[in-house]
C-alpha cells in the first residue's frame, strides 16, 4: 500500500499538510510497593524475586490498591490542571499475553480518576520567536504494568521466530500512571518541536512532585506518539499512527518528523495511510510499521469487580492541590529572571536536561554562569558520546561546584578542569583528590615561571623584537611555549604579566 | 454439660465436640481418627472428598491436643473437624477448584477461610468436591466425577458445593465450607437435608477463594445444625484487608441470635415471585407447614411482591459468565497448573489454547464464551450493561421489602434432589434449580437453606430459604434457630437422623 517514488521533503510535507498530533505517555511511578500488592518496586532485581501470589496472578489471589498510587496520580492531575473524579472505578483490560499474569489488566477506562486538563509548553521557531503552544490533556488514569519478556533465539527478539521467551514478573503490577492527550492541532512545521517541548515539560511537572523517576531510558517515562495528517484545508481528519519505542526527547521530535514526511509521501501519491502501530528505529530515525490495530482487537473491558470504587475526598484533594511545588513553568520564568538568560539560552538548559543539576551545582554554591557551562558544555559532550543521560554521569552537583570553585580561585584553569573531570568521572574519587593524584594544580609559584619564561624569550628573539616594538598581541607564541613547558599546568594571564614586566612593557 | 456418645463421635455436633474437647471427655486426635476413619468407610460410595488429608489434620488436631494440655486458649471450634471445598488455597495441599486445568497444583499460600479456620483451632480434614469454578447445581460437572447425595446414591447432592453438603450429611464431617454464587451452599444444603448459609457479600473473605464470579461469590458455612453453622459463621467471618471488598464491620452476633431462636413479633414476609407455580407439590406443601409453624410461634406472616426476580435469572446468566470469561483466563498453561502441546514447535498462543481445550470442561467452555460475547464490544451495553441495571432493580426489591418485614421466606430449591444425567443436557433446565437463590447473590445481601422435612412423593429434603437485608445475617439465625428447634420438639430430632444409613 506504500507507494514509493515521490521524494516530498519535510517542508513539502508542511507546505501541503497539517498534522495532527496526540501523546499517550505511561509514567511508572516511584511508590515503594506495587500498585495492588506489596512487592517492593525496585528497578534491576534478580528475575521473579519481586513477586507474589498477586501480581503473577496465582488461582485466588486479589488487588488491593496502592494508596499512595492513588495520591500521586491525584497530584499529576492537579498538576496539569486536571479535575479530580469524586467517585470512579478500576475495568479490566483482557486480552491473553504471557507477560501478562491475569491475562487481564487491571486499568481505568471509561472513568479515569483525572480529565479535562492542560499542559502550555513553549516553544521557539526559526526565527526565535516564542510561541505557547496549549496542549490539552484528556485523562490521567492509573494501571498496573506487565512483567518482562525475554525471546530467546530467532533473529528479531521478538516473541515470533524465538526459541523460547523468558518471563520476569518483578515489574508485573508495577504502578503505571497513563497520560493521555486530547488531539493537538495547528502546530505546523512546529509539530515535531511541540512534542519534543510536551515530553520535556510533562517530565518536569511530574518530577517536581516526586512522584517518578521519570527515565525515558529506564522506561519508567515512555511515550507514544500519534500523528495523521490532512491535506490543508480539509475538514476530515486523516488515518493516525501510533509511533512506540521513542525513548529520548529528541527520538520525539526525530520520530514525528520522520513518520510526517512517511505519511505525505504516501498521501501524495494516492496512497492510504494504514492504522497500525509503529516503532521508532533509533539507529536510522525512521519509523517501521508493527502491529496492524484492526477493529477486531476488543478488550472486553468492564468494571473491576475485585476492588471497590476509588471516592477521594474533596478536602483531601483540596490538601494535595494547596502542598503542590511551585509549577515547573512558573519556575523557569523565575529562574531566567534571576539568571539573565535569555530565552534561547534557557531554553537550551532545559532541552538538555540539566535544569535541576544546575540548580543543585548552584545550591553547592557556583555560580550560575559557571554551573550552567560545565553541565552544557563539556558534561553535556561525554553524556552524549557515552549514550547516558546527563544525570546519570558519575559525577554529582557538588563535584561540579568544587571544579568550578577550583577554577574561580585560579587553582585550576578549563584545561585542567576537564581532567579533573575526567578524573571523577573514572572513578579516582573527589575532584580535590584527583587534583592531588594527577598533579593537575595550576603551578602558581613564579620561580618556575620565570625559569621557562627566561628559556622561552631566549628561543624566541624575533617575537620579543616584535612585542618591544609595539605589538604586544605577540605574545601569544612566548605565553603557548611556557604553556608547553610547565605541561599546561601555569595560569597563562600569570604567564602573561610576568612576561611583560620582564620586557618592561605594558599591555 | 457435655454427655456425647463417644462411641458415635461422628453423630455429634460441632458445638458438642468443641465442648467435649475442652471439656477433656475426648481428644482432638480422637475426634479426628473417627472423621477419617467414616470417611474412609463412606466416601467411596459418597465421592465428597478430592483429596483427605490424613496427616495434616491428625497433626492439627495432635496440636489441639497439644495446647490444651498446656493450658492454652482455645478457640471455639477447637479441634473440630471442617470439610474444605476444593475452591479455597491451603499450603501445600491440591487445590483443583473441580478442574482438571489445575490438577496437581499445590498452593503456596493460604486463603483467608484457611487462616480463619487455623485461627479457630479448627482440623481441616480435606478438599470436597465441587461443580468444575463452581459453575453448575449438581457436581456433575467437577472434573472428578460427581458426588452422590447419601440420602439416595442415584440422586444428585446439589452443586457447586455438594462435596462439602454431601460430607456433612454423610457424618463425614460436622462442619464444611463452601461458597455461594447463586445459591451453590444453599442449594446443596436443601437436597441434602443440612444447614446452608450465605453470608451479606463481604461478610467473609475471598482471599484465595479461587474466583468465579467476583461480584456474587461469597465463602459461608455448612452444618447439621443452626447452632454449628453459627458457630462456624463466626469463626470465618470479619474484616481481611487483602480483600478490598471486605466488609470493615464485625459480623452480627450469629451465635447468639442462634441461642435466641425467638421469632414473636418479627415480621414475615413470602415471595410471592418464589412460590407457586414451577415448585414441586412436597416442596411447597413442606414450604406452607414450615410458614404456619412460625405464624404458630408469633410471627407477622405477609405476603410481598419483588417483581424484578422474574429477571434475576437471566441478569445473573449474564453477569456470572461475564466475570467468569475473565477470571478464568488466567488458567493457561503459562505459570501453573496443568500444560498441553508444548511440543516445542507450537507457539504461546497455541499451548494456551490446547490447554484450555483440554483442561476445561463443557459448562465452563460454555461460560466463558457466553461472557466473553457478552462482554464484547457492540454487545456490552445490552448484556452486561442492562444486567448490571437489572441488578439495581432487584436490590431495590430487597430495599423496598426489607421496609416492610425483618426477613423473607422462599423454597430454597423449587425441587428435591434429582437423578443423575437428568438435567445435564439441558442446561437452563439445570440453572433454573438456582431460580429462587440467585436474587440474594445479586443484591449481595444475606441467606440461609434450613431443612424443613422431606417431601412426600419422594421422600427427600426439603429446604426452606431465610432471606435478611445485609449486615442483619443474625436474623437468619434467629429464625432458622426458631423452625429447627419447632421441628425438633415435633420429630424428637434432626431431619438428617432420618437418612438412610449407608
Amino acid at each position: 500500500m506504500t507507494t514509493t517514488g515521490t521524494d516530498l521533503t519535510y517542508d513539502d510535507a508542511i507546505a501541503a499538510y497539517d498534522p495532527l498530533l496526540g501523546f499517550e505517555v505511561h509514567v511508572e511511578l516511584s511508590t515503594n510497593s506495587k500498585m495492588f500488592c506489596g512487592c517492593p518496586t525496585e528497578f534491576g532485581a534478580a528475575p521473579n524475586t519481586q513477586v507474589c501470589p498477586t501480581c503473577v496472578g496465582l488461582p485466588g489471589s486479589l488487588p488491593v490498591v496502592n494508596q499512595v498510587a492513588v495520591e500521586s496520580t491525584i497530584k499529576i492531575g492537579l498538576a496539569l490542571n486536571c479535575e479530580i473524579a469524586s467517585w470512579c472505578r478500576f475495568a479490566r483490560k483482557n486480552y491473553f499475553y504471557p507477560d501478562m499474569p491475569k491475562d487481564y489488566q487491571i486499568s481505568q477506562y471509561d472513568e479515569p480518576l483525572c480529565s479535562n486538563g492542560y499542559l502550555d509548553v513553549d516553544v521557539v521557531d526559526d526565527d526565535g520567536n516564542h510561541q505557547v503552544v496549549r496542549v490539552e490533556i484528556e485523562r490521567v488514569h492509573m494501571e498496573e504494568d506487565t512483567g518482562k519478556l525475554l525471546h530467546t533465539g530467532g533473529d528479531t527478539g521478538r516473541i515470533h521466530g524465538a526459541d523460547y521467551s523468558l518471563v520476569d514478573y518483578n515489574r508485573a503490577g508495577v504502578p503505571l500512571i497513563e497520560i493521555v492527550t486530547k488531539t493537538v492541532p495547528g502546530t505546523g512545521a512546529l509539530a515535531p518541536e511541540v512534542g519534543r517541548a510536551y515530553v520535556i515539560a510533562l517530565r518536569e511537572v511530574v518530577k517536581s512532585l516526586g512522584v517518578s523517576d521519570v527515565r525515558m531510558e529506564q522506561g519508567s517515562l515512555r511515550c507514544d506518539a500519534n500523528i495523521s495528517l490532512m491535506p490543508k484545508g480539509s475538514p476530515e481528519w486523516g488515518t493516525r499512527t501510533e509511533t512506540k519505542n521513542v525513548n529520548s526527547f529528541r527520538s520525539v521530535e526525530r520520530a514525528l518528523r520522520s513518520e510526517i514526511i512517511r505519511q505525505a509521501n504516501v498521501l501524495a501519491t494516492g496512497g492510504t495511510v494504514v492504522q497500525e502501530t509503529r516503532h521508532f528505529q533509533e539507529t536510522t530515525g525512521d519509523t517501521t510499521s508493527g502491529r496492524i490495530k484492526s477493529d477486531a482487537e476488543d478488550y472486553r473491558y468492564f468494571p473491576e469487580p475485585d476492588l471497590i470504587p476509588i471516592a477521594p475526598d474533596a478536602d483531601w484533594i483540596e490538601e494535595l492541590r494547596a502542598g503542590l511545588p511551585e509549577a515547573p513553568g512558573l519556575r523557569i520564568a523565575r529562574l531566567q529572571q534571576d539568571w539573565a538568560l535569555s530565552d534561547f539560552d534557557m531554553a537550551s538548559v532545559i532541552n538538555a536536561g540539566a535544569l535541576d543539576l544546575v540548580i543543585a551545582t548552584i545550591a553547592q554554591g557556583a555560580d550560575h554562569a559557571a554551573a550552567r557551562k560545565w553541565w552544557l558544555g563539556e558534561l553535556t559532550r561525554i553524556a552524549n558520546s557515552d549514550g547516558v543521560a546527563l544525570e546519570d554521569l558519575a559525577i554529582n552537583p557538588a563535584q561540579v561546584a568544587r571544579v568550578a570553585e577550583l577554577v574561580e580561585t585560579g587553582s585550576l584553569n578549563d584545561k585542567l578542569a576537564r581532567k579533573v573531570i575526567e578524573g571523577v568521572l573514572a572513578g579516582e574519587g573527589e575532584p580535590d583528590a584527583v587534583v592531588e593524584s594527577r598533579g593537575l594544580a595550576v603551578v602558581s609559584d613564579d620561580g618556575p615561571l620565570l625559569a621557562a619564561i627566561d628559556e622561552a624569550v631566549a628561543a624566541n628573539p624575533d617575537i620579543v623584537e616584535r612585542i618591544t616594538g609595539g605589538k604586544p598581541q605577540a605574545a601569544g607564541v612566548i605565553v603557548g611555549a611556557v604553556m608547553k613547558a610547565t605541561r599546561g599546568q601555569a595560569d597563562a594571564g600569570r604567564v602573561r604579566a610576568l612576561l611583560f614586566e620582564k620586557l618592561g612593557v605594558s599591555e | 454439660m457435655s454427655t456425647i456418645d463417644r462411641t458415635n463421635l461422628t453423630r455429634v455436633s460441632a458445638a458438642g465436640l468443641a465442648a467435649a474437647i475442652a471439656a477433656g471427655d475426648v481428644t482432638a486426635l480422637e475426634v479426628t481418627n473417627e472423621h477419617l476413619a467414616r470417611i474412609d468407610e463412606v466416601d467411596p460410595a459418597i465421592h465428597a472428598f478430592l483429596h483427605i488429608d490424613y496427616d495434616g489434620a491428625r497433626a492439627q488436631a495432635a496440636a489441639v491436643d497439644a495446647k490444651l494440655a498446656a493450658g492454652q486458649t482455645l478457640g471455639p471450634l477447637a479441634g473440630v473437624p471442617v470439610a474444605l471445598k476444593d475452591v479455597f488455597t491451603q499450603v501445600g495441599i491440591p487445590t483443583t477448584a473441580g478442574s482438571r486445568v489445575l490438577e496437581g497444583w499445590r498452593p503456596p499460600y493460604d486463603s483467608g477461610v484457611v487462616d480463619r479456620l487455623r485461627a479457630a483451632d479448627c482440623v481441616i480434614l480435606g478438599k470436597t468436591n465441587m461443580d468444575e469454578f463452581a459453575m453448575g447445581s449438581s457436581t456433575e460437572h467437577s472434573g472428578y466425577g460427581p458426588t452422590r447425595n447419601p440420602w439416595d446414591l442415584e440422586r444428585i447432592p446439589g452443586g457447586s458445593g455438594g462435596g462439602s453438603a454431601a460430607a456433612v450429611a454423610a457424618f463425614e464431617a460436622p462442619l464444611g465450607v463452601g461458597t455461594d454464587t447463586g445459591g451453590s451452599i444453599r442449594q446443596p444444603g436443601a437436597v441434602t437435608g443440612t444447614v446452608g448459609v450465605k453470608p451479606t457479600y463481604g461478610g467473609v473473605s475471598r482471599y484465595g477463594l479461587i474466583a468465579l464470579a467476583s461480584s456474587l461469590d461469597q465463602a459461608g458455612p455448612v452444618a447439621r445444625t443452626v447452632m454449628d453453622a453459627a458457630l462456624l459463621h463466626a469463626a470465618l467471618g470479619g474484616h481481611d484487608a487483602r480483600d478490598s471488598t471486605s466488609i470493615a464491620a464485625p459480623v452480627p452476633d450469629v451465635v447468639a441470635a442462634a441461642r435466641r431462636g425467638d421469632v414473636r413479633g418479627m415480621k414475615i414476609g413470602l415471595v410471592r415471585q418464589l412460590m407457586g407455580e414451577g415448585y414441586q407439590a412436597g416442596v411447597s406443601q413442606r414450604f406452607d407447614e414450615a410458614v404456619d409453624i412460625l405464624r404458630e410461634l408469633g410471627a407477622d406472616v405477609v405476603e410481598v411482591s419483588c417483581p424484578n426476580f422474574e429477571y434475576a435469572l437471566a441478569a445473573y446468566y449474564l453477569i456470572l459468565p461475564s466475570e467468569a470469561s475473565s477470571n478464568l483466563a488466567r488458567f493457561d498453561g503459562m505459570r501453573f497448573g496443568l500444560r498441553v502441546g508444548d511440543d516445542g514447535d507450537a507457539n504461546v498462543e497455541q499451548v494456551m489454547s490446547a490447554t484450555r481445550a483440554a483442561g476445561f470442561g463443557d459448562e465452563v467452555k460454555r461460560r466463558i464464551m457466553l461472557g466473553t460475547y457478552a462482554l464484547s464490544s457492540g454487545y456490552y451495553d445490552a448484556y452486561y450493561g442492562q444486567a448490571q441495571k437489572v441488578r439495581t432493580l432487584i436490590a431495590n426489591d430487597f430495599a423496598a421489602a426489607f421496609e416492610q418485614v425483618d426477613v423473607l421466606l422462599s423454597p430454597t430449591a423449587p425441587t428435591t434432589a434429582f437423578k443423575f444425567g437428568e438435567k445435564l443436557e439441558d442446561p437452563v433446565a439445570m440453572y433454573l434449580n438456582d431460580i429462587a437463590t440467585i436474587p440474594v447473590n445479586l443484591a449481595g445481601n444475606c441467606a440461609m437453606s434450613v431443612p424443613i422435612g422431606l417431601a412426600p412423593e419422594d421422600g427427600l429434603p426439603v429446604g426452606l430459604q431465610i432471606m435478611a437485608p445485609s449486615m442483619a445475617d443474625d436474623r437468619l439465625y434467629n429464625v432458622g434457630a426458631a423452625v429447627e428447634n419447632a421441628l425438633v420438639d415435633k420429630w424428637g430430632h434432626h431431619l438428617i437422623e432420618e437418612a438412610p444409613a449407608l
